[in-house]
C-alpha cells in the first residue's frame, strides 16, 4: 500500500514535470525551456533506484514522444540510456555533493541532446542553433531546485 | 531491452506510418495535460469575456454588425459571380471544382518544440480532421495539418523551414513557391528568376497545385525588395496574411476536389435529404449562406446536405464546433454516381 502511494506520487511529479515542458513560456523563456521530464526522472532514479527502472524511463519518453510530437522512440532512446547511467552509478551520486551532482547532470543533458540533434539529423538535414544548447545549461541551473524539491516531496511521504 | 526497441521504433516510424495507430492510443493518455496546461489561458480568456463592461460590448456589437452587413453585400456579389463561372464552365463544358467545409478549431497554447512552427489545435480526427488539411484563418492561409491524433491536430504553420506552398502573383498569375522561413513573420521566395514581374506589394495566393491547397486564398504580401542585377534568382521575401502569433482560432478545411458534373439533372438529387437528415440539419444551423432561387441553386442546395465528408458532419454538430458549410458543395462521387 505505502509503496503504491509512493509511485503515484513519483507519477505525479512526472506529469508536473510534463506540464512544464509543454507549457507556453513567454518570450525567450520558451527557448530555453530545460527538459524537466528528464530531471525528474534523474531526481528519481538516484533516490529510489529500486522503483525508478529503465523500462519507467523508456514508457515515460514515449509518452514525451507523442505529447511534443517527435518521431516515436526517440525520447524513449535518450531517457532509457541516461536513466541507465543513473542507474549504475546512483550510489556514487548520492555521496556527491551538489555541485558536483550538477556537473553530471550537465553531461547527462549535454548527452541527450546530442542524441536527440543527432536522431533529428538523420531524418532530415538539420541546421544546428547555438541556442540549441541552452537548455542544457538551464537545466542544470534548475537541478538544485529540483532537488530541494523532490527531496522534499519524498520526505513528507517518509514521514507520513 | 529498451534501447533495441526504441531503435525498432525509430526505424519504424521513419518508414513507415504503421504507428499511427498506436500514437493515437498512447495520446488520449498524455492530451488530457494538452488541455491541462491551456487551462489558465482559457480561464483568463473567459474572466476576460464575463467583465467587459456594457460599452465596450455595444460598441464591438455595432462594429460586428456593421462588418457583417458589408460582408453580406460582398457575398451577393460574389453570389452572382459564382452563378456566372459556373455557367461560363458549364459553356466550355468544363467541370467546376468546389465544395469546401469548415471546421473552427481553437488553438491550445502550449510548446511543443521551441524551434519549430508547429502549434496544436483541439480538434483532432473525432472531428474527422486528417493530415495536409489546409489550415486558414479569417485573413489567410496559415499551414496545414501535420498530425491528427484523437483529441489535438498538429498543424506545421506556413512559416516553418520545412514547410512550402504553392503560391500564384494575383495581379499577373505568376507561378512560384513560397518556403517558410522560421520566422513567424517572413516566408521566402527562392525560385523567382531575377526579371520575374514581381513587385512589393503584391498579393501572393494559393495556386492550387500540389493538391493540398484550394486556389485563391490569401496568403502573403510581397515586401520590399531591391533587385540584385548580377545574380540568377532574387531573394524575395513576403510577409503572411494571417495573423500567425495572434490568432486563437483557426479553420480546418475540407476542400472536396472531387469535380461536380454540371449536366446532372436536379431530379436524382431529391432523394438523398431524406437519406441524411441528421446532415440536413447541420446544414440548416450552420449554412453561411442561402442560395438565390432556380433550378440550378436547387441543385446546388441539395449537394449541400449530401457533400459532407464521411463521418464529420454528424460529430461536428452534436458538439456544436460551428461546422460551416462555405460555398455550394460539391456533391461526393458517390451521390453523382447514383444518378
Amino acid at each position: 500500500m505505502n509503496s503504491y502511494s509512493g509511485f503515484g506520487r513519483i507519477m505525479l511529479t512526472v506529469v508536473m514535470a510534463m506540464c512544464l515542458r509543454i507549457a507556453p513560456w513567454p518570450g525567450f523563456l520558451s527557448g530555453i525551456n530545460p527538459d524537466w521530464v528528464l530531471l525528474v526522472l534523474i531526481y528519481w532514479t538516484i533516490a529510489v533506484p529500486e522503483r525508478i527502472g529503465i523500462f519507467h524511463a523508456w514508457t515515460v519518453g514515449l509518452l514525451t514522444d507523442v505529447l511534443t510530437g517527435r518521431v516515436f522512440g526517440q525520447y524513449a532512446l535518450a531517457y532509457t540510456l541516461i536513466i541507465y547511467f543513473c542507474l549504475i552509478l546512483h550510489k556514487r551520486l548520492r555521496q556527491f555533493p551538489l555541485p558536483q551532482q550538477g556537473l553530471f547532470i550537465f553531461f547527462c543533458l549535454l548527452f541527450s541532446q546530442i542524441l536527440l540533434f543527432w536522431l533529428k539529423n538523420i531524418q532530415h538535414p538539420a541546421q544546428l542553433h547555438t541556442s540549441f544548447w541552452l537548455p542544457v545549461f538551464t537545466g542544470t541551473l534548475c537541478w538544485p531546485l529540483i532537488y530541494t524539491a523532490l527531496r522534499r516531496v519524498r520526505l513528507s511521504r517518509r514521514t507520513k | 531491452m529498451a534501447i533495441i526497441a526504441s531503435v525498432a521504433l525509430l526505424i519504424t516510424e521513419h518508414q513507415s506510418h504503421r504507428l499511427d495507430a498506436l500514437r493515437a492510443t498512447l495520446s488520449v493518455i498524455v492530451d488530457p495535460l494538452k488541455y491541462l496546461v491551456d487551462l489558465p489561458t482559457v480561464l483568463i480568456e473567459q474572466t476576460a469575456d464575463s467583465v467587459s463592461s456594457y460599452s465596450t460590448l455595444k460598441k464591438e456589437n455595432t462594429q460586428l454588425r456593421e462588418e457583417q452587413f458589408i460582408d453580406k453585400t460582398r457575398l451577393l456579389k460574389f453570389d452572382s459571380l459564382e452563378k456566372e463561372n459556373i455557367r461560363l464552365r458549364a459553356l466550355l463544358e468544363n467541370s467546376f471544382k468546389l465544395g469546401e467545409q469548415l471546421l473552427i478549431a481553437e488553438l491550445l497554447s502550449i510548446n511543443t518544440a521551441p524551434y519549430e512552427n508547429i502549434v496544436v489545435v483541439n480538434k483532432g480526427t473525432r472531428f474527422g480532421v486528417h493530415p495536409q488539411q489546409p489550415v486558414l484563418d479569417a485573413n489567410g492561409v496559415v499551414g496545414q495539418v501535420f498530425r491528427a491524433l484523437p483529441f489535438s491536430s498538429e498543424i506545421m504553420l506556413i512559416t516553418d523551414p520545412n514547410h512550402a506552398i504553392p503560391v500564384q502573383v494575383n495581379r499577373n498569375g505568376l507561378l512560384t513557391i513560397a518556403v517558410g522561413s522560421g520566422q513567424l513573420n517572413r516566408l521566402n521566395l527562392p525560385f523567382l528568376p531575377n526579371n520575374a514581374d514581381i513587385r512589393p506589394g503584391d498579393l501572393l495566393i494559393t495556386s492550387g497545385l500540389g493538391g493540398t491547397f484550394p486556389s485563391g486564398y490569401p496568403v502573403a504580401i510581397v515586401d520590399d525588395f531591391t533587385p540584385i542585377t548580377n545574380k540568377p534568382f532574387v531573394n524575395i521575401t513576403a510577409t503572411p496574411k494571417a495573423m500567425l502569433d495572434r490568432n486563437r482560432e483557426l479553420l480546418i478545411v475540407w476542400s472536396d476536389s472531387s469535380p461536380v458534373s454540371l449536366s446532372s439533372p436536379p431530379t436524382s438529387h431529391e432523394k438523398t435529404p431524406e437519406t441524411t437528415p441528421p446532415n440536413g440539419q447541420a446544414t440548416e444551423n450552420g449554412l453561411i449562406r442561402e442560395a438565390p432561387k432556380g433550378k440550378r441553386a436547387r441543385t446546388a442546395r441539395d449537394d449541400k446536405s449530401t457533400g459532407a465528408p464521411a463521418g464529420t458532419g454528424r460529430n461536428d454538430q452534436s458538439a456544436g464546433s460551428g461546422l460551416t458549410r462555405k460555398a455550394p458543395a460539391g456533391a461526393r462521387p458517390g451521390t453523382d454516381l447514383d444518378e
